[in-house]
Order: structure tokens, then C-alpha cells, then sequence
């Protein structure tokens, strides 16, 4: 069975975020990029799918410049076993990102499809869905536990009310959350070993999906600063200015 | 435990600054077939790096022809330089000493920088491996350094293995080269076992504090560099401010203090913050947004305390031998020249052997000794040291005599010895409120479940000792507010307090290793890929 990860190159998540002042985005002008967190689950569960036995191959898949090799080769240096960079200069949004991935489950026919359940970016949360239903086969979202028996897997859900455990047929499209585990540190003769590994680079056209915008952004702003605090004497005074705030 | 993995080249280099990427880049465009690595703690090129900077570009063309086509992202040529001298509210401006005329130089981000060098020394094969840190030096049968030992990752705060454990490997080389920059733990315990400094005055240090603002428009004019002195420290302080301004509204601001301050309740980052609230500089700064905060120990023993930078199997460069050049404000282009120039001796003769006296005849130590007696000659006092500094400039060094440098830690005084003068510090508002508000601004970011990564060696001193002498000065000096002496758990009427250490909010300064008076405090490397994020530092 061949596994199938998606791979995002987004703002590290240590990075303090900040709006451009025109509003037309936030500012990524010498920022460190790394690899979507939820993704990096993905990629190691899949790896441990296959170091169990119940997989052969794990190709990470990532849509963007040239730049998202960086974050494809973190990918082979973890340990997949080759990469797929469909190149396009444009940002994607999910449905066409779906569609692209598409292309690929077509030509590459994987048993599983592990993406992570969102990005840290633009938070959409609807690549893997849309990927589901565009392939016409079973979802699992938000997981957080994943075991595969056969041509089944069982998918531990997180959801609001707790966990939900749910059976689906293979293959399908699984999205991870934060707790299903915690990935693996890079060895570093494996950074050496993952420059010889295969990365394969296609085209967008070539796929023929284009880069449909279906959500137009207005703006962006940054979240409203926290006012200076007052000193207050007193109980009394602590109503008084709550009152007067219509907070009480 | 299992045998360490083994990685072989021909040379190994630690620490992506300025001297290490400029020695790696040397090493290939001299010898394509040799194999050269650089292994570098933090988690990406540049992260860990924080400069004012402005440097001399001389050693970029020599390294890079054809760099001023292609130049790193922040790069500015310098316009003009200001001096001022400062009181609370006054300033005066002072004559530019020839040192820090900058006619020609270049204002740069040297996080950004070093980010911009790394690729090109990719592009020539050179391996750079971020997020790596070098936790020991690996010893030949011989004794000799034979490389170094990376350290285990996923171990937990009581030295457990976690479930992410992995076991460092082993670099083998037989050249390793140490540009860790200012006091690198690698470096110190180097100099000590093979005595590099037993020739040499001891190293002396300053600590340096950073931050970029985005000010109000027209409020920067770009290529403009001013520096300040005196207010707010006081006469037997050593230190002063740089303000450069960048492109696109921004302003990098920072202040330098001596590690040589005698006054164990001074707070080097209240001076700092204090500096920011002089009128000149508040009207740059108000209505303008922080963007990235952050601080650095800086090496200025310089001529005198030089320690000799070879030994069997390893070579010094840069801030980690100590080749700054304080009156000039810049260790950049030293560090660059020192980093070829091992290349250059690698390349030629194979060997480490020879390179300490290579080192002393050329340009870098030349230039050291030219300014050697200016920075001591500020023990006396500012003014005694202002005039001495001007005769040493205008004889260029060459009158016979060399002062003597002293160590930092020991210039501290006790609480009973030393009566601080009145500072006449101002109430203050702008941002960072305090210690902790600026860590936010250098995302530091350290897994709390690892090892603590400063190590007390004698935990009774500071609890005993330390608190009556100097009411342990490590809760003041660090920039980062690692350090707080707080109640112990259920002795709290006794007054007795414990050290707490928040390890997580280290930003890698080294100030405590140097400042701690009973020299008990020893840093040495977190997990790779542990510590500050600066950008664009």
C-alpha cells in the first residue's frame, strides 16, 4: 500500500505574526517557514504505518514555488521515500488544491491519503473533505488515533463531545489532529540520505487544474491591542467603573 | 545505549556566524574536494544571530566579488554618523573618531546575512545542518580534538529518555573549527584543558541588547547612524547606545554595557530602557511598534586577551578567539577575515599547525593591536579614558605601552563595598514593559521538559553566600529574566528563598557564564534547534 501525505510550507509557529500595514497580508519578508505541524503528524504516522508493516511507500506531496522543496526534503529526511512538487507559483485555494491532489491519487492509486487537519495559516480545515468527496471515497476527520487492519482502518475522532470512534474502508482520506502523536526528531546522516532521494516536480498545468479563486479575501487586520488597565482604590471604586462600562 | 553513529569529514565547523560560513565558503572555493560541515544550534540559519551591524564590506569582496549585485536583503549604505554625547535631557554632539567614520560601510541585518551566505556556501557543497547542536568535543585516542559529539534530542528534564529519544552522533574530522562567537561553551572548556590563555590577559566582555522598531513614517532616515554615550550609566560604566536606521520605517536600536560594572544592583536591560526614554530617542521611538527584541554577549578583550587560537586538532575564529575591535563597533569584518584566513591555512598546508602565528601577523591582529590600550584605558573613568583614547588614536598605537584587562566577574563589588550614585532615572512607558515582555519579542522557545541547560555547579552558594554578598546580581544581569530567587516551598517565614531557573526564557546571551562572580554558573547547549528566533536581527 502506498501512503499519500500533503505538505504545506507555512509561517513557523514561533513566529510572532504581523499584518502588513496595507492590509494585504501578513508580513513573511525573512520569516522562518516550516512544515505545516499537523502535516508533520501526518508524515509520521504514516511512517510508523510503515514501519509496522502495513504500508511500502510514503510520498509527501506539497503545492507551491520552488521555496516548498525546503519542506519537502524535511519530509524525505523524516523518512518518506520520495516527493512530488506540483509547481505553481500562484496560492491555491482548497478546492483547487483538492483538485490537484486528485491528479496525483489518480496516478499514484495510494491505500491512504493522510493529511493534516488544517493549516496553520489560513486555518481552512476543507482540503481533506473536499479531497473525499472529489474522490468519491470514505473521510475520516480530526483524528487522533489511527489503526489499520486490512482493507479497513479504525479512526479514533476528536470531537466536541468527546471521542468518536469510526470505521472506514481503504482507501480513504484521513486528516490528523494534535495528540495522534508526537513526530520524530531528524536524524542527521537522514538529511544527507534525503538529498538523494527522489523529487519529482509537476507542473500545475500539467495536471490541468487551475488556480480558481472560489473565497476572495477582503482584508486583513491584526486582532484589536489591549487598552492600558486602571488602578482602582476600592470594592466600590471596582463597581462603580464597571458600571459605568455597562459591564455589571 | 547504543555506539554512536559516525559521520565523517575533513573539516568540521561549529557555529553558522560570519567567521564560520565565511570559513567554510573559503575552504571549498580553495579546495572543491574537501568534505565541509557546519553544524549550527539553532533551529534555522541566522536565528541565533544578533548584531547592530554595521560592517566593512572589505572581506565580502574579497570572499564574494560580485556580492554588491546580489546583496543580502538588508543592506544599506551608511550616509552619515552622529556621536552624542548624552545627560538625562541634554545631549551634545561629539566629534567622530576616525574609528567609527563609516564612509563606505553598510548597515546590514547579520541574521540576515549570515541567512543570505548560507545557500551560496550550499552552492559550493558545503553541508549546513540547522537545528544541530555540538554538546561536546570528541577527543583522538591521542588526546587530540577529533571532531565533535551532537546532542541527544527527546531527553526529558531528569535526563530520561523520551519517546522522541535520539541519540546524538559523532563528527569526525580531523580539523574541527570553533566559531561558536562570543564565549562559546565548546571554546571555553578548549581553552581551558589545552591552557590557550595562559599567555594572555583574561577575556572581558560587554552585553549587548537589541531591538527593531517600525517607527512612524519619516521618522528614520535610512543610511543615517547615530551613537550615544554616557546617560544613562554613569562615569565608571562602561557602554553607550547605536540607533541605525533601516529602510521601510524601521530602526534598529540596541545598547552595549562593559561586563566590567561594579555595581552588583545594576540592571544592564533597565539601562537599556532607560536610554530609549532620553528625549532624542523617545521622539524616534513613540507611536512606533517593537518588532524583535533581543541580547548577546559581546568580546572586547581584543589585543590583550587574545588566547592562542590553535591547538591539536582545532582552530579559534572570530568572537570565539576574540577578534573584535571595540573602538571600531564591529567584530563582523574581523571574524569574516579570520575565517578565510583558517581556510586559507587549511588549504594550504592540511595541518591546524601554524595558524596562531598566521593569525597574529595578519590584518585582523594588527588591527587588535592598533586600538589595544582604548577599551582599558575606560577603567579610570569615562573621561580619563576619553582622553587616553583620543592619544592612542592619534599615535595609532604606537606608544610602548599595552594596559593591562581585566576579568569581569571580578570587578563586581560586594553590596558592602559599593554605594551606587543617583541615576536620575525617568519613570518609563515605552514597550517592553519588563525582562519577560521582551523575551516575547525574541520567540525564544526552549521544550521544558529537557534538561535545565544553565548548570549551577554550586547550588549552597547562591542561597548562602551569594545572597548576603551581592543579593545574586544573576536576577539582574540576564536579560532574559532567567534567573528569580523565589520563596522555598513551605519555608517562607524564614525569609529563605531558592534559584529558579526558567531556562525556557534563555536567548542564549552567555551573560551569566561570564558576570556570575563565583564563576559557578555554566551554560552549555540546550537540545538543537532550542532558543531565540530572531529575524532579521
Amino acid at each position: 500500500m502506498k501512503i499519500l501525505i500533503g505538505i504545506k510550507r507555512v509561517v513557523d509557529y514561533n513566529v510572532r505574526i504581523r499584518v502588513l500595514p496595507d492590509g494585504s497580508g501578513v508580513d513573511t519578508d525573512g520569516v522562518k517557514m516550516s512544515v505545516n505541524p499537523f502535516d508533520e503528524i501526518a508524515l509520521e504516522e504514516a511512517l510508523r504505518i510503515k514501519e509496522a508493516g502495513n504500508a511500502d511507500e510514503v510520498i509527501v506531496v506539497s503545492v507551491g514555488g520552488d521555496e516548498c522543496q525546503q519542506q519537502l526534503r524535511t519530509g524525505l529526511a523524516m523518512g518518506a521515500d520520495r516527493a512530488i512538487q506540483i509547481q505553481t507559483s500562484e496560492s491555491l485555494q482548497p478546492l483547487s488544491l483538492a483538485r490537484a491532489f486528485l491528479k496525483i491519487i489518480e496516478r499514484e492509486d495510494p491505500g491512504l491519503v493522510i493529511l493534516g487537519k488544517q493549516a496553520i495559516d489560513d486555518d481552512n480545515s476543507q482540503t481533506g473533505q473536499m479531497l473525499a468527496a472529489l474522490w468519491d471515497r470514505p473521510q475520516a476527520t480530526f483524528a487522533s488515533g489511527l489503526v489499520i487492519n486490512g482493507n479497513a482502518a479504525t479512526v479514533t475522532r476528536e470531537v466536541d463531545a468527546g471521542l468518536e470512534t469510526i470505521e472506514v474502508d481503504l482507501p480513504a482520506v484521513v486528516t490528523v489532529d494534535l495528540r495522534l502523536n508526537e513526530p520524530r526528531f531528524v536524524k542527521l546522516p537522514d538529511i544527507m540520505k534525503a538529498k538523494r532521494k527522489p523529487l519529482e516536480v509537476v507542473p500545475l498545468s500539467e495536471l490541468g487544474v487551475t488556480a480558481e479563486a472560489n473565497i476572495a479575501v477582503g482584508k486583513h487586520v491584526p486582532p484589536p491591542q489591549r487598552g492600558k488597565g486602571i488602578l482602582v482604590e476600592d470594592a466600590a471604586q471596582l463597581v462603580e467603573q464597571l458600571k459605568n462600562r455597562g459591564l455589571l | 545505549m547504543t555506539e554512536r553513529e559516525v559521520m565523517e569529514y575533513d573539516v568540521i565547523i561549529v557555529g553558522a556566524g560570519p567567521a564560520g560560513l565565511s570559513c567554510a565558503i573559503r575552504l571549498k572555493q580553495l579546495k572543491p574536494e574537501l568534505m565541509v560541515a557546519v553544524i549550527e544550534k539553532s533551529a534555522e540559519i541566522g536565528a541565533h544571530i544578533l548584531s547592530g551591524a554595521v560592517i566593512e564590506p572589505g572581506p565580502l569582496d574579497e570572499l564574494l566579488p560580485g556580492w554588491r549585485e546580489n546583496p543580502p536583503p538588508t543592506c544599506i549604505p551608511v550616509d552619515r554618523d552622529e556621536i552624542w554625547l548624552l545627560s538625562q535631557q541634554g545631549r551634545r554632539r561629539l566629534p567622530t573618531p576616525p574609528q567609527q567614520k563609516n564612509h563606505g560601510n553598510f548597515i546590514v541585518s547579520l541574521g540576515a546575512m549570515c541567512a543570505w551566505m548560507a545557500p551560496q556556501a550550499e552552492a559550493l557543497e558545503v553541508d549546513i545542518f540547522p537545528g544541530y547542536a555540538a554538546s561536546e568535543i570528541r577527543f583522538t585516542g591521542n588526546g587530540e580534538v577529533g571532531g565533535v559529539i551532537i546532542g541527544d534530542m527527546g531527553v526529558d528534564l531528569e535526563g530520561n529518555a523520551k519517546d522522541t529519544f535520539m541519540q546524538g552522533i559523532e563528527i569526525h574530522a580531523p580539523i574541527t573549527i570553533l566559531s561558536e562567537g562570543c564565549r562559546g561553551h565548546l571554546s571555553k572548556q578548549l581553552i581551558k584543558k589545552f591552557e590557550l590563555d595562559k599567555d594572555s590577559d583574561p577575556q572581558t566582555y560587554g552585553i549587548g541588547m537589541k531591538e527593531l522598531w517600525q517607527v512612524k513614517p519619516g521618522k528614520s532616515k535610512p543610511g543615517l547612524v547615530q551613537h550615544t554615550t554616557r546617560w544613562p550609566l554613569d562615569s565608571k560604566t562602561y557602554g553607550g547606545s547605536f540607533i541605525y536606521h533601516l529602510e521601510k520605517d524601521r530602526i534598529a536600536i540596541g545598547f552595549v554595557t562593559g561586563l566590567d560594572y561594579e555595581d552588583p544592583e545594576f540592571v544592564p536591560f533597565e539601562a537599556f530602557q532607560q536610554m530609549k526614554h532620553h528625549p532624542m530617542v523617545r521622539d524616534l521611538l513613540e507611536g512606533g511598534e517593537i518588532l524583535s527584541s533581543g541580547a548577546r554577549a559581546i568580546v572586547e578583550g581584543g589585543y590583550q586577551s587574545l588566547p592562542k587560537t590553535e591547538m591539536p586538532g582545532a582552530l579559534l575564529v572570530g568572537d570565539s578567539a576574540g577578534t573584535l575591535n571595540v573602538p571600531k563597533i564591529k567584530g563582523t569584518h574581523q571574524a569574516m577575515r579570520c575565517g578565510m584566513l583558517a581556510a586559507e591555512h587549511i588549504a594550504e598546508t592540511s595541518s591546524w599547525q601554524g595558524f596562531d602565528a598566521k593569525l597574529r601577523d595578519s590584518a585582523v591582529v594588527k588591527e587588535l593591536h592598533k586600538v589595544r590600550n582604548i577599551r582599558p584605558a575606560f577603567y579610570k573613568g569615562f573621561w580619563r579614558g576619553f582622553l587616553r583614547a583620543a592619544i592612542e588614536t592619534v599615535t595609532a598605537g604606537k606608544l610602548p605601552t599595552t594596559l593591562k584587562v581585566h576579568a569581569d566577574h571580578s570587578a563586581l563589588k560586594k553590596l558592602d563595598e559599593y554605594t551606587a550614585p543617583d541615576r536620575h532615572w525617568v519613570k518609563r512607558d515605552l514597550p517592553p514593559r519588563d525582562r519577560l515582555a521582551a523575551v516575547y519579542f525574541a520567540a525564544t522557545e526552549h521544550d521544558e521538559d529537557q534538561p535545565v541547560h544553565l548548570r549551577i555547579l554550586e547550588p549552597d552558594v547562591c542561597t548562602t553566600r551569594c545572597v548576603v554578598e551581592y543579593d545574586n546580581p544573576c536576577t539582574r544581569f540576564c536579560p532574559a529574566h532567567v534567573y528569580e530567587m523565589v520563596a522555598a516551598d513551605g519555608i517562607e517565614e524564614n525569609g529563605a528563598n531558592r534559584l529558579q531557573i526558567n531556562a525556557a526564557n534563555c536567548v542564549h546571551c552567555k551573560t551569566c557564564d561570564i558576570k556570575d562572580p563565583y564563576q559557578i554558573i555554566q551554560w552549555v547547549t540546550p537540545e538543537g534547534g532550542s532558543g531565540p528566533n530572531y529575524q532579521t536581527m
